[in-house]
């Protein structure tokens, strides 16, 4: 499997909804087309909630993933 | 682009940053965002609620009365204990309260030709919600003369009405003298004291004129430029009227008569 390189990093552990989407989307600003950020959340509600969001405003999710106890990794191409 | 928010204004403002057409992005283009208000009465409460709420970050304010128990039915910026003070303090210290974001400047003062160039010079985008004719073409001509935008709203009895005038690209934008040339006749349009105005229609044209400043900071959406939009609060209905440009026009036409500010009589010591 092709290895994704994650050029930034969130940790949103402790946050919930909306501001999991609000605090990544801030980010996701402040990068360049291409880039990939790596989000994890603890907040079930934002595993479901985030990707979608970000899928609606036309970015690329590549990964939805368990990967502990309670805490996920969303992993988010900028495409704009 | 990059910007930083604190904890608080990532809350404050995340309703805005959820917006696809407003993000990070267009929330610091409010931050960064001169906006002047000509009024703190029954247009300018809303206006200026609305524009501190939504983070503008520098507010002028002008308007030379105190508060009055009359104010009040519509002015929803005052309160009762704040009676006698100056409109424009009352204003700062409600808007202030509601967002230590916005800077609020306050101009405690009536508009003459002699100083209103120097009160808009520095704003981006003014709102009349002024109450007498020699304000209106004073804060019209100055603004057209400096390129800025305007966003014209008037009200009285159960009626509305609200349009933006873009002086930054004056080719395409009619001005407020193709509307009305000159000012009427004194008495021939009565004033707020004495003609009554049911107080949600300033709430509800001072809305739309925050309305109409918020989409000119963000560049999103049409302006309601060359149009009319007449509110009539009795049958709960808007219209809009086309507004041409006038090839006559005193101020904007092919050969304009006005070339400098002109200050007309105050007609009487109307409230805001």
């Amino acid at each position: 499997m092709e290895e994704i390189k994650i050029d930034r990093e969130l940790d949103l552990k402790g946050e919930v909804c909306p501001f999991t989407f609000v605090k990544s989307k801030l980010i996701l600003e402040q990068m360049k087309p291409g880039q990939i950020l790596r989000i994890l959340l603890d907040y079930k509600p934002s595993v479901e909630n985030v990707p979608k969001s970000m899928r609606e405003e036309g970015q690329e999710v590549l990964e939805v993933k368990q990967i502990g106890e309670n805490l996920w990794e969303v992993v988010v191409r900028k495409v704009r | 682009m990059s910007f930083q928010f604190t904890e608080e204004q990532i809350k404050r403002y995340s309703r805005h940053i959820i917006l696809p057409e407003v993000g990070g992005k267009g929330q610091k283009k409010l931050l960064d965002a001169k906006v002047l208000v000509i009024g703190a009465g029954g247009l300018g409460s809303p206006s200026l609620y609305y524009l501190a709420a939504a983070g503008v970050g520098t507010i002028g304010i002008v308007d030379f009365d105190v508060v009055d128990f009359s104010n009040l039915q519509r002015q929803i910026l005052h309160s009762t204990e704040r009676v006698g003070k100056p409109k424009v303090e009352s204003a700062k210290m409600t808007l202030e309260s509601l967002n230590p974001d916005v800077k609020v400047i306050a101009f405690n003062k009536r508009i003459h030709k002699d100083n209103v160039m120097d009160i808009i010079k520095d704003f981006d985008i003014v709102l009349d919600g002024s109450d007498n004719f020699p304000t209106r073409f004073l804060v019209n001509d100055a603004c057209y003369f400096l390129g800025k935008p305007l966003v014209s709203a008037a009200i009285l009895r159960f009626e509305g009405q609200l349009t933006t005038f873009d002086y930054r690209n004056k080719e395409n934008s009619p001005c407020y003298r193709c509307l009305f040339p000159e000012p009427p006749p004194p008495g021939l349009v009565p004033s707020c004291q004495e003609a009554g105005l049911l107080g949600v229609v300033g709430g509800i044209m001072g809305t739309l004129q925050a309305n109409e400043a918020l989409k000119l900071i963000l560049g999103i959406g049409e302006p309601l430029v060359g149009k009319l939009l007449v509110f009539d609060a009795l049958t709960t209905e808007f219209n809009i009227v086309k507004l041409r440009k006038d090839k006559k026009c005193p101020l904007c036409g092919e050969n304009p008569k006005i070339k400098e500010l002109i200050e007309y009589n105050q007609a009487c010591d109307a409230h805001f």
